[in-house]
C-alpha cells in the first residue's frame, strides 16, 4: 500500500493491489484468506483426482489401471493431502482468517504478521510433502507402525511435512484465540458473537492443545526410523499401539478441528435464507465448546479390535456416545431454526441443507461404529469408509461449499451464476450419495477396506460407487467453473445481497483494507430476523 | 470489554531482580538435589523424586519468568488445561496397557 496514504488505506478494496510479491508479503487478513483459500482448493483438486484414480481401479474386479502398490500409494497420497493440506486448514484458515475480524468488528487479526509467517509455514510443509512423492509413502495417512517402520517409501519426509504443517495449525489457533478475546469491537459481548465465531473459537483451542500431540508422535516415529530407538517396537520393550494411542489422541480432536468450523458456517446460513432468529443461540454455541472437550475422551474408539484392553475399549465406547449430545444440541436446533421459516432455496442453503441431512447420516452411522459389539464387524470395511466420507464430504465439505457460495459475493465483489450453481449442487449431492451411500452396503459384507481388489459378488455395488464418483466429479468440475466464470464475467455484488444481519455484510465487497472506516459498536446479535426491516 | 479490565492491562507487573535472582539460586539447588539423589537408592521412588524435583522447578520457570503468577485467569486456564490433557492422555491409555490380556507366546 505504499502509493496509498493513510486515510486512502482505510477504503480502497483489499483486492485492488495487483501482483504476486504484494499478496505474499501482505499481512492483510483477507489477503491471507485468499492465498489459503487458493492453496488448500489447489491440493483438494489433487487429492480428488487421485480418488478418481482409486475409485477407477475399483470398477472392476482385477487390476484395471494401477497396481497394489501403486493403489496403495495413491490411497496414502489422498488421505494424507485431503486431511493435513486441505480439510485441517480448510474452513479454519481461509474462511476463518477473512471474517473473524470482519464478524467481530477488527481491523485485523491480533498478530498480522504471525498469521503470515502461519501460511509461509503451510506452504513450506506443503512443499516438504510434495518432495517426499519421489518416493511417495504407502502406508495410509494413519502410518501405523510396525509398518511405517518397516516400509521402504519415505514415510520420514512426509511425516516431518505434516509436523510442519503442525506449527501453522498452532500459530494460527494462537492467533484466533487471541483475535477473539482482545479485538472485540466495543459491545460486542461474548453472546452477541456469531456463531461461526464461537465455533472458530472451539477449533482454534483443539488446534492449539491437540496438535502438540501428533507431532511429538510423527517424531517418534521418526526417531524409531531412524536410530532405530524402539518406542513403537515389542522386541526393544516397545508397544505398536502405542503410536495409535499417541496418534488418535490427536487425529481424533483433529476430526472435529474438520467439522466445527463448517457447523459454524451453517449456523450463519440457515437464519439468513430462513429469514428466522438462530433457534437456541447459547445450546449452539456452547456446544461447540463441549464438542472440543468431549472430543479428547474418546480417540480410543478407533482401536477397538487392535489389541487393547477389553476395560479400555468399554470404557472408550461409553464416552464416544457422549459426543452424540452436543452433535445434536446442534442438528435439533438447526432444524427448529428452519420450522416456520421463510425458506430461500439459494445455493449456499441448499449445501447447507445437505450438510444436515449428510451429517445426521454421517452422525448416526458413528453410533454404530461406537457400539463396541458391532464395530468389532465393521471395524477396517467399507462401512467405516462411507461413515467417514459422510461426515468429511457431507459435513465438511458441503459446509465449505455453503461458505464458498454464501461469502462469495463478499470476498470477490462479484455474483456467480445462482441457476448453474443450483445445476451444480445437484450433481454433487446426487453423485456423492451414489458413491458413498453403497459403501455401506458393502462394508456391512464384509468388504474390507484399502484393498486393490475385490471378490465378484462386491462387483454391482463397486461399479454404482465408482459410477457415482464421476457424477460427483463433474458436479464439482461445474461449481469451480461457475465460481471462476463469476470472477471475469459476474456482475458486482452488492454489500449485502443475501440481506444478512451480520457485520462483514455491512462494509463494502470486496471489503476494504482496513474493513471498517470506524470500528461499529455493536448493539444486538446478529441473528435479529424476521423483526422490523430484516 | 469494560474499562476495568482494560485498565487491569495496561499496568505491568515489574518483577524486582532480587526475585528473579532467588528463583534462579533455588533452580540451581534443586538441579543439585536432583543429581544429589540420583546417588541414592529409593526403590520405585526414584522416579518420584525426580518428577517431584522436576515439576517444582518448571512451576517456578513457569510463574516467575514467563509471568504466570501475575497473569489473569484466563490465561491460568490456558495453562493448566493441557496439564489436564496429559493427565488424560496417560490416565486412558493406562487403561488400555495395564489392563491387556496376558497372551502366552
Amino acid at each position: 500500500m505504499a502509493n496509498h496514504t493513510i486515510a486512502e488505506t482505510i477504503t480502497i478494496p483489499y483486492l485492488e493491489e495487483k501482483g504476486l510479491l504484494s499478496w505474499l508479503t501482505s499481512t492483510d487478513h483477507k489477503r491471507i484468506s485468499i492465498m489459503y483459500l487458493l492453496s488448500i482448493s489447489t491440493f483438494f483438486v489433487l487429492a480428488g483426482i487421485s480418488a478418481l484414480l482409486l475409485r477407477f481401479e475399483l470398477l472392476m474386479p482385477g487390476k484395471t489401471i494401477v497396481d497394489a502398490h501403486t493403489y496403495n500409494v495413491l490411497f496414502t497420497f489422498h488421505g494424507a493431502v485431503m486431511v493435513f493440506l486441505f480439510i485441517v486448514p480448510g474452513l479454519a484458515a481461509s474462511f476463518g482468517n477473512f471474517l473473524i475480524p470482519l464478524m467481530i468488528g477488527a481491523r485485523d487479526v491480533a498478530f498480522p504478521r504471525l498469521n503470515l509467517m502461519s501460511y509461509w509455514i503451510y506452504l513450506l510443509g506443503a512443499l516438504i510433502i510434495l518432495i517426499s512423492l519421489s518416493k511417495p509413502a504407502d502406508t495410509g495417512w494413519t502410518f501405523y507402525t510396525p509398518y511405517s517402520i518397516r516400509t521402504g517409501t519415505d514415510v520420514i519426509l512426509l511425516t516431518f511435512g505434516i509436523f510442519v504443517l503442525g506449527f501453522s495449525s498452532i500459530l494460527t489457533g494462537l492467533n484466533f484465540i487471541v483475535t477473539i478475546h482482545k479485538l472485540r469491537a466495543p459491545g460486542m459481548t461474548w453472546h452477541r458473537l456469531p456463531l461461526f465465531i464461537w465455533a472458530s473459537y472451539a477449533t482454534a483451542i483443539l488446534q492449539v492443545l491437540a496438535t502438540p500431540v501428533i507431532a511429538i508422535s510423527l517424531l517418534l516415529l521418526i526417531a524409531e526410523r531412524v536410530f532405530g530407538i524402539g518406542f513403537f517396537d515389542p522386541a526393544k520393550g516397545g508397544d505398536p499401539i502405542l503410536f495409535q494411542h499417541f496418534f488418535w489422541f490427536y487425529s481424533h480432536p483433529a476430526v472435529y478441528i474438520m467439522i466445527i468450523p463448517a457447523m459454524g458456517v451453517i449456523s450463519e446460513v440457515i437464519p439468513v435464507f430462513s429469514r428466522k432468529p438462530i433457534f437456541g443461540y447459547k445450546a449452539i454455541a456452547y456446544s461447540s465448546l463441549a464438542i472440543a472437550l468431549i472430543s479428547f475422551f474418546v480417540w480410543a474408539h478407533h482401536m477397538f479390535v487392535s489389541g487393547m484392553s477389553e476395560v479400555a475399549a468399554t470404557i472408550f465406547s461409553f464416552l464416544t456416545f457422549l459426543v452424540a449430545i452436543p452433535t445434536a444440541i446442534k442438528v435439533f436446533n438447526w432444524t427448529a431454526t428452519l420450522y416456520k421459516g421463510s425458506i430461500d432455496l439459494k445455493s449456499p442453503m441448499l449445501y447447507a441443507l445437505s450438510f444436515i441431512f449428510l451429517f445426521t447420516i454421517g452422525g448416526l452411522t458413528g453410533v454404530f461404529l461406537g457400539a463396541l459389539a458391532a464395530d468389532v464387524h465393521l471395524h477396517d470395511t467399507y462401512f467405516v469408509v462411507a461413515h467417514m466420507h459422510y461426515v468429511m464430504i457431507g459435513g465438511t465439505i458441503m459446509g465449505f461449499f455453503a461458505a464458498l457460495h454464501f461469502w462469495y459475493p463478499k470476498m470477490t465483489g462479484k455474483m456467480f451464476n445462482e441457476k448453474v450453481a443450483k445445476i451444480a449442487w445437484a450433481f454433487v449431492f446426487i453423485g456423492f450419495n451414489v458413491t458413498f451411500f453403497p459403501q455401506f452396503i458393502l462394508g456391512t459384507q464384509g468388504m474390507p477396506r484399502r484393498y486393490a481388489d475385490y471378490p465378484p459378488q462386491f462387483h454391482s455395488l463397486n461399479e454404482l460407487s465408482s459410477i457415482g464418483s464421476w457424477i460427483l466429479g463433474i458436479g464439482m468440475f461445474v461449481m469451480a467453473i461457475n465460481l471462476l466464470r463469476g470472477l471475469f464475467n459476474g456482475e458486482k455484488a452488492p454489500q449485502n445481497p443475501f440481506n444478512s444481519l451480520s457485520l462483514e455484510w455491512q462494509v463494502p465487497s470486496p471489503p476494504p483494507h482496513e474493513n471498517f472506516e470506524e470500528i461499529p459498536h455493536v448493539t444486538d446479535w446478529t441473528y435479529g430476523y424476521g423483526k422490523k426491516s430484516a | 470489554m469494560d474499562t476495568k479490565a482494560h485498565a487491569d492491562e495496561t499496568i505491568n507487573h515489574i518483577t524486582p531482580y532480587r526475585i528473579y535472582v532467588l528463583v534462579w539460586v533455588t533452580l540451581m539447588v534443586l538441579t543439585v538435589i536432583s543429581v544429589g539423589v540420583s546417588y541414592f537408592h529409593f526403590g520405585i521412588f526414584n522416579i518420584v523424586v525426580a518428577l517431584a524435583v522436576a515439576s517444582v522447578k518448571a512451576s517456578l520457570v513457569a510463574l516467575y519468568f514467563m509471568h504466570l503468577k501475575y497473569e489473569d485467569k484466563i490465561t491460568w486456564v490456558f495453562a493448566l488445561y493441557p496439564l489436564g490433557l496429559l493427565a488424560l492422555l496417560i490416565g486412558l491409555s493406562i487403561s488400555d496397557v495395564f489392563f491387556r490380556a496376558v497372551v502366552s507366546p
